[in-house]
């Protein structure tokens, strides 16, 4: 099915506001909104925001009015810094369960709904596999609160898909998301200067890209994916590796018996360890992402690229700040906007239409010349010659080469050669 | 689109250009009419890590060889191979050895004698007991040289997906705790686990019998008490432990060692989904057991010394 009519719950949110924003931008969308308790952190050109707590009544009126057809929830908090356990519970558990009432119904539109939860559901045990895969559960009862708020609200959704079996339901586990603009309790313990670690230990990490969060909930608007699908990016990492991208020091200084024992001392310390990362920093956890992959998306980074994007932004972190808060929301701006007469809005999209053809059409214009004789080398042989050629000399060979032959192996060759050139610049 | 059309960021582009430009289907329905072949989808090589996605690190695992395998292998235990040519070139295979020695050197013994030795120099992984992920110092060491906790999930990726070798013991601690006097007698191999993720695989078993490490480390007696107070899964009497502490676990007596590599038992041709069949697996658990158990007693009956 095509989603036409989108409903985004948790638009506040960093992959929500993204996902919102990319998903306007396709004329075939008719309609974005989006429901949350505060307001979006980024500019939204035509999704509509309509502030609302995760009531069911309230939900379903909107849900019903709209006629929507597709209802991506976003909502659920994996992180216990961001709120307190119970508003925690309240949000994952509750919340889901009113966002799955409103989408469910005889005489419902919803026709596909995507959850996005967490990998915190398989939690971290001794007897874990490396790589959980999707048909895995958790080998003993979840211990933290927000563990077991995800596997409460999973079982909540697994119900909806039985009780709708006409319904799509994607369910999304995403890795811990690192990122400029996700603030989590890794984020904020890898930026410490001196990392401390339980001694001992070196627990294997897997992460997404805020970017990739944004793109896989996409991808799932897009497309038809039934089931559960775990998110995380390719390579699994291990905590001394994470540190040393990162330029921080290891400091094994956690205890390694009775490190609960220890959590009131490292909170005396100020250090901003969780007591629910604990089973995390000891054990770790790998996920098995190919499931998603076979369904056609591409990751934009790996965990170590997206680890050397934290470090980016962590080294820019102090001369940036301040300057980060460019957008906000403003009820009345945004509804003049939308509404007055006096906003011209049908040359939008047309505007837009024009500039995504603008993208491709000067590389068909100024098409270079190709090597003489390029085309009488077969694919190996262009391979080989790669080399020796710089950036530029790529770039339009790549062009001519996607213009006529089209050799998979040849571009992606080139493709390779490019980002490779792009890392040793930066 | 737009989110995932970008340059595909797994550049180990040599050795498989195939699995950069992966057909994407245009919808999901036709996913779910032909599953795909997942091996495809396995993440890239970054060329700029010293770590895989096991744990395993290239920097410690050869630190490690040259600080002490080497010299172990080469001087001290100065270890025959005989039958090498029954380790496969390519695809998968499950090592399946007799197990022994307090702090076992078996493994470190044949992993470096496939890795040096074998034509085409296999890295193997080798399956070790929950207990160590656990365990401080063993948890951050064992991936680093290769271990890899022994769960059947592990298995199946390691030998059906990545078609690697694998080396495994199933008597587990039962053969690493037995006492001297029940030398080259092996104990139960399991459930049979092994059989079953070799045959899930497709992989053939390869047997392998293990000479000398039982003399390396002869055990006496075993302390329940040091065993409670450390929380390890046992704690022998060894010539040199407890005395000496966590050094004896360099301690070894220079024991020759022989490792035979025993013609494979192939699991591809017993029917559809052999697995299901318990006794079969029982069977085969059971023939594997006993032909390193007489091949042992065959070379220990012949051996000259336990020192040359």
């Amino acid at each position: 099915m095509t989603s036409k009519r989108i409903l985004i719950t948790g638009l506040s949110t960093y992959w929500g506001g993204r996902l919102a924003q990319a998903l306007e931008q396709d004329p075939a969308v008719e309609t974005v909104i989006g429901v949350d308790k505060r307001p979006p952190k980024v500019a939204l050109e035509r999704t509509e925001f309509v502030r609302v707590e995760d009531h069911h009544s309230l939900i379903r009126r909107i849900v019903q009015a709209a006629e929507i057809d597709t209802v991506v929830d976003t909502r659920l908090v994996a992180d216990s810094i961001v709120t307190s356990p119970k508003l925690a519970h309240e949000n994952n558990v509750i919340g889901t369960m009113n966002v799955l009432a409103a989408c469910g119904g005889p005489d419902s539109f919803v026709k596909k709904v995507v959850f996005k939860s967490t990998s915190r559901y398989y939690g971290c045990e001794q007897d874990d596999p490396s790589f959980f895969t999707e048909a895995m559960r958790r080998p003993r009862a979840a211990r933290s609160m927000i563990e077991r708020d995800a596997v409460e609200a999973e079982s909540a959704v697994r119900d909806f898909s039985e009780r709708n079996p006409e319904t799509i339901v994607t369910t999304l586990r995403f890795a811990n998301g690192l990122g400029p603009a996700v603030r989590t309790s890794y984020t904020r313990y890898l930026g410490l200067p001196v990392v401390p670690t339980i001694l001992g230990f070196d627990p294997r990490f897997q992460f997404i890209h805020e970017d990739d969060i944004a793109g896989v909930l996409e991808h799932a608007v897009r497309h038809d994916l039934d089931g559960v699908y775990n998110a995380a990016a390719d390579g699994v990492l291990v905590m001394s590796e994470v540190l040393d991208l990162l330029g921080k020091l290891n400091a094994p200084v956690l205890p390694p018996f009775a490190t609960g024992m220890a959590m009131p001392l490292i909170k005396r310390a100020g250090l901003p360890i969780a007591a629910d990362m604990l089973d995390h920093l000891r054990f770790g956890r790998g996920l098995d992402n190919r499931k998603l992959k076979a369904t056609g998306y591409r990751y934009r980074y790996t965990t170590r690229e997206t680890v050397l994007k934290l470090r980016e932004h962590q080294r820019l972190a102090s001369l940036t700040r301040g300057a980060g808060e460019s957008y906000r929301y403003e009820q009345e701006v945004e509804e003049f906007l939308r509404r007055s007469p006096s906003v011209r809005r049908l040359a939008r999209p047309e505007k837009r239409a024009n500039l995504a053809a603008g993208e491709r059409a000067p590389e068909a214009k100024e098409a270079p010349a190709p090597p003489a004789g390029y085309a009488d080398l077969d694919a190996k042989e262009v391979i080989a010659l790669l080399a020796s050629l710089d950036g530029e000399a790529l770039d339009a060979l790549r062009t001519h080469e996607a213009n006529h032959a089209g050799r998979k192996t040849v571009l992606a060759a080139i493709d390779g050669l490019l980002t490779r050139a792009v890392d040793t610049v930066s | 689109m737009a989110e995932s059309t970008g340059r595909t960021p797994l550049r180990d582009i040599a050795a498989t250009p195939d699995a950069l430009v992966p057909t994407a289907p245009p919808s999901g329905q036709e996913l779910t009419a032909a599953e795909p072949d997942l091996r495809d989808f396995l993440p890239g090589i970054e060329p700029e890590r010293q770590v895989d996605d096991w744990g395993r690190s290239e920097r410690v695992a050869g630190l490690f060889d040259k600080a002490l395998v080497d010299f172990y292998y080469h001087l001290w235990f100065r270890c025959t191979i005989e039958g090498l040519e029954n380790v496969p070139s390519d695809g998968p295979g499950l090592l399946v050895s007799n197990h022994s020695g307090a702090l076992p050197p078996d493994a470190m013994m044949i992993m470096k004698a496939i890795k040096d030795e074998h034509p085409r120099e296999r890295d193997v992984r080798v399956l070790v007991e929950h207990f160590f992920k656990g365990y401080p110092g063993f948890s951050m060491l064992l991936p680093k040289i290769g271990g890899v906790a022994a769960h059947p999930a592990n298995v199946h990726r390691m030998l059906y997906d990545e078609e690697r070798l694998v080396l495994v013991f199933p008597e587990g601690a039962k053969g690493t705790e037995k006492l001297f006097k029940d030398r080259y007698r092996l104990r139960r191999f399991g459930r049979g686990g092994f059989v079953e993720a070799a045959m899930r695989a497709k992989a053939p078993i390869i047997p392998i019998a293990v000479m000398g490490a039982e003399e390396s480390q002869p055990v006496f007696a075993q302390l329940g008490l040091v065993k409670k107070l450390t929380g390890l899964i046992y704690t022998p009497l060894t010539p040199t432990f407890p005395h000496f502490g966590p050094l004896a676990a360099l301690m070894y007596l220079p024991a020759k060692f022989t490792i035979r590599f025993l013609p494979p038992v192939r699991t591809d041709d017993m029917g559809d989904e052999p697995w299901e069949d318990k006794g079969l697996v029982q069977t085969v658990s059971h023939d594997i057991r006993a032909t390193i158990q007489e091949e042992l007693f065959d070379m220990v009956g012949k051996r000259k010394s336990v020192w040359f």
